[in-house]
């Protein structure tokens, strides 16, 4: 039989109830999730969503409240952290400061009593893996930060584990060399096709390394799918708002459906989109307009007039906060230098890319309106 | 203790997940472990002081009530060593403080020449035995003093014994509470607030008054508290030199050792005990709260700002007096050990030391045999309990915290008296034996020790011990390979700190000595009992001798010098390693 790396069927921590003196807190609310050999998922959300928990208790370190744990299809809600075949990268990097790097290296494969020649083996291996060769005699308190983000992979890569965990292993790093670690991160995790469980807030990070994402929020998964799916085919409002720099949210309602397309009236135009399911002819519908999908052109073309409100040059692409008949909406130019520039007050068109517009049925208090 | 509130205020801000999840449920020793220390717990710590209690309240014709207490306080007369204990008190918290203050603000604040040996030569008063600060006091201010007799020939009719002597002698033995509380305050009072205050046009005077001593309020309060518990608690001094002036801890010892009085001894010391722990509970519970500095044990911006000339001057002269007090002090009581016989012949003799080591060898092979004993218990129990109270979740866990923490607060005097009422007569007769002194110190010296293991253990990020875990290593490999490698400074630290306490303890051990065993400091009170103040201070030259070197070995072993590889050594020295422990009442 066939089954996945990791499994989590129904997963529920809550911490607290066995105080009584604190209010438990739903940390994690049923969720289920399943990941093949070599696949790297991210949990992403906002903080407090329960991604960390959730990253946790696959590590070991909470048990969960009700539901399974499954890695290679066996159980594991029971099984201690260091009886797991699981290797954590933490946020903090946790690296044991008494310790060489290449004792902290060393020190998984010393507690599977390996024999000293395959641990050195090993452990420089796993340090050139990372570019640390010649490191091996340093106290992590004397590397940099990106170094020590280096070590803290090695140590949890060298055990060979059969799910790789990464809390947040990038957020104390600066904007560059988070850039270039993620690169690294996502290359040898490909390189060993080692199955993995990240966790981030950054969305960019988490569209960059994943084979699929899933979106969480108040301990629940709001969407799961690959990163083209929760950018471009947003679930729902907060999958949409929280994908994204910048989404506006318009107000349509369903015209007309037609094979493949829908048209809906928008302010006073009436625009085609790709049609989506559940929705019906007379529907209230919401477009999930990026920054990104909308054109500033010169006034009088474009669909809708509109003013410039505020202008932010970037060299690569400017940024305009514009008016839309009392909306404020953002855009994004790229490559300005090829373009007509608007400053603030200025008059002008706008057109949506419609082909970049998902579009949602709108839900208001929870109820998809009618 | 600054470390101290700084790891309750972390416990209010910890998030949930930074516990671990394991409840002591799932692991039988650790349960075991925590049920055998509350039940010493409530067995030394507990009992004793319910039994002090018990006591106190037992009337002469054999019934409950609160005739003992109305008898002791319906004459003016007896209420007077209460007023007095508190008014000295006040005057010591209050002088002692704010020269605690300036001294830590010149040491910390203000970069000067020697400021490690300024330092250095505050700490003195922490690691010697109780008496030598009154000692020196008589033999310069005495009525055969060097100052008041030889100096000023007896022109001046000046009487140290009392109030005046008291504030003097336990300002400068408690002084270096406020300085260990206060340079930690300010050194962890980022100074870029006090460069941006400069920047924005403030003087010196006005960033002091307006930034630097708005800060450092929180601590100023528990300095002045926790100064005040000591001085409460203190009886090496106020035996020797409170003439007249009754205090309450000296007043139980002589109700119960002369007057056979137990009931009123132990009222005493209930009287004495409550305003000890209400300034103990408003430091714990109010002061600590207040605190505007987060005191991480990690001094960041340990860069002294620049300060004008005239700054420097005045605190370096400061410095420069209160050392030299110090040391006046110390040098008197070690020359007047090498003296005939102080204020009336000063011939050089070795004496007093042929009598320390021929005649009271004995006291010293006691109380290094019982010092040794009790320590490493000490030091093993104490970060057993910081481990636990950090790292587990139990039921209990608080109250078993505040326990152990309370001998912190209670005056020895009372702990003494507890001790002799509790366990002399069966189930638990342990009076005239040496369990009985080793269990005191114990229990006597634990808080401090927990205190640094629970500062220690919160430096460390438990993801280290949790990668520990998921690499594959049980908890006990992981406490032994990690966490305790981690937590050895501290662990170090309060080995010397208890060593030190074993070897000055005077106030509560007094009442549990015996003929069988021979304590080196209650030689020293029998030295001053006979006025023979020579005797006394080589008495105290030696403990001091056994303090330095125990710290030495302690050191050395640390250190291990012999042994030089870069894996050895732990950054800080033993007692730099933990500074704060050694707070501590009397």
């Amino acid at each position: 039989m066939d089954w996945y790396s990791v499994e989590l069927i129904d997963v529920v921590k809550i911490f607290g109830h066995r105080d009584t003196d604190r209010d438990p807190i739903v940390a994690v609310d049923g969720i289920s999730l399943r990941l093949i050999q070599g696949e790297l998922l991210t949990l992403l959300g906002p903080s407090g969503c329960g991604k960390t928990t959730t990253l946790r208790m696959v590590g070991g370190f909470e048990t969960p409240t009700a539901g399974r744990i499954l890695l290679d299809g066996k159980v594991i809600n029971d099984v201690p952290p260091h009886r797991r075949d699981t290797a954590m990268v933490f946020q903090s990097y946790a690296l044991f400061p008494h310790l060489t790097v290449f004792e902290n290296v060393a020190y998984g494969l010393r507690m599977r009593k390996m024999d000293i020649g395959s641990i050195t083996a090993k452990a420089r291996h796993a340090l050139s893996l990372v570019g640390l060769e010649g490191m091996e005699e340093r106290q992590p308190g004397s590397l940099s930060g990106g170094q020590q983000q280096r070590v803290a992979l090695a140590r949890a890569l060298v055990v060979e584990p059969k799910v790789l965990l990464l809390d947040e292993p990038l957020s104390n790093l600066d904007a560059r060399l988070r850039a270039q670690m993620r690169i690294e991160i996502r290359k040898i995790q490909q390189a060993l096709n080692m199955t993995s469980m990240y966790v981030t807030h950054d969305q960019e990070e988490a569209m960059s390394l994943s084979d699929r994402i899933a979106v969480m929020n108040h301990g629940r998964i709001e969407q799961i799918g690959t990163p083209q799916d929760v950018y471009a085919r947003p679930a729902n409002r907060f999958v949409a708002d929280f994908m994204g720099k910048k989404t506006t949210f318009l107000d349509g309602t369903v015209m007309t459906l037609d094979g493949n397309l829908m048209h809906v009236k928008v302010m006073d135009a009436v625009l085609p989109f790709e049609r989506v399911s559940d929705v019906t002819t007379g529907d209230e519908v919401e477009l999930v307009v990026r920054s990104e999908a909308v054109d500033i052109v010169p006034p009088g073309k474009g669909t809708f007039p509109g003013r410039i409100i505020h202008a932010a040059y970037f060299g690569s692409q400017v940024s305009y906060e514009v008016d839309l008949l009392g909306t404020s909406i953002t855009a994004e130019i790229p490559n300005p230098q090829e373009r007509d520039m608007f400053m603030r007050g200025s008059e002008v068109g706008i057109e949506l890319k419609t082909r970049s517009i998902h579009v949602l049925p709108k839900v208001i208090d929870g109820q998809v309106a009618e | 203790m600054v470390r101290f509130l700084a790891r309750f205020e972390a416990e209010l801000k910890r998030p949930l997940r930074r516990r671990q999840g394991s409840t002591v449920m799932q692991e039988p020793l650790v349960m075991l472990v925590i049920v055998a220390i509350a039940i010493s717990l409530l067995l030394f710590v507990i009992y004793p002081l319910y039994s002090v209690l018990k006591t106190s309240l037992m009337q002469s014709d054999g019934s409950i009530g609160l005739g003992v207490y109305r008898g002791l306080l319906a004459k003016s007369y007896n209420r007077r060593p209460l007023a007095n204990s508190v008014r000295l008190g006040a005057i010591v918290a209050v002088v002692g403080t704010v020269i605690g203050f300036i001294f830590a603000y010149c040491t910390t604040r203000v970069s000067l020449p020697f400021s490690g040996f300024f330092k250095v030569v505050a700490m003195f008063p922490m690691i010697s035995p109780p008496f030598i600060m009154s000692l020196a006091t008589i033999m310069l201010f005495g009525n055969n003093g060097l100052i008041t007799k030889q100096l000023l020939r007896g022109m001046v009719n000046f009487r140290i014994y009392g109030l005046r002597g008291l504030a003097l002698v336990e300002t400068l033995a408690y002084f270096p509470t406020a300085y260990l509380v206060l340079s930690g305050v300010l050194q962890a009072i980022d100074p870029s607030i006090e460069d941006a205050a400069r920047d924005l046009g403030a003087s010196w005077w006005q960033v002091f008054r307006t930034v630097t001593l708005p800060l450092a309020i929180p601590g100023i309060a528990s300095a002045l508290l926790l100064i005040f518990i000591e001085s409460l608690a203190d009886f090496g001094n106020p035996i020797v030199l409170s003439g007249d002036y009754q205090v309450l801890a000296v007043q139980a010892y002589l109700r119960i050792t002369g007057l056979y009085d137990l009931s009123g001894g132990a009222a005493l010391a209930v009287i004495l005990l409550v305003p000890s722990l209400i300034a103990f509970f408003v430091q714990k519970y109010w002061v600590s709260r207040k605190s505007y500095v987060t005191v991480t044990g990690k001094p960041s911006g340990q860069r002294v700002g620049r300060n004008e000339p005239w700054v420097r001057t005045a605190a370096f002269v400061i410095c420069l007096i209160l050392t030299g007090v110090i040391l006046l002090f110390y040098g008197t009581a070690f020359v007047g050990s090498f003296m005939t016989l102080w204020g009336v012949n000063y011939d050089f003799t070795l004496a007093n030391y042929h009598h320390v080591f021929q005649v009271a060898g004995e006291y010293i092979k006691d109380t290094l045999f019982l010092s040794t004993v009790a320590t490493p218990i000490t030091g093993i129990l104490a970060m057993i309990i910081a481990f636990i109270v950090v790292r587990k979740e139990f039921f209990g866990r608080q109250a078993l915290e505040l326990t152990s923490m309370l001998s912190f607060a209670v005056p020895g005097t009372v702990v003494g008296i507890g001790y002799i009422l509790a366990f002399n007569q069966p189930p638990i007769l342990l009076t005239g034996t040496a369990a009985i002194i080793i269990i005191l110190f114990v229990f006597r010296n634990m808080p401090t020790g927990i205190q640094s293991g629970i500062a220690a253990l919160q430096q460390i990020d438990p993801s280290i011990e949790e990668a520990s875990c998921d690499l594959g290593a049980d908890s006990g490999t992981t406490f032994r390979k990690i966490t305790l490698p981690l937590i050895a400074p501290a662990f170090f630290s309060g080995l010397v700190f208890s060593f030190v306490r074993c070897v000055t303890a005077i106030s509560a051990i007094v009442f549990v000595v015996s003929g069988r065993w021979k304590l080196i400091t209650v030689a020293v009170l029998g030295s001053v009992e006979n006025s023979d103040l020579a005797q006394a201070a080589a008495f105290c030259v030696v403990i001091i001798a056994m303090v330095l070197s125990a710290i030495g070995i302690i050191n050395l072993l640390v250190y291990q010098p012999w042994k030089r590889g870069p894996h050895r050594a732990p950054k800080e020295s033993v007692i730099s390693g933990g500074t704060e422990p050694w707070i501590g009442t009397a």
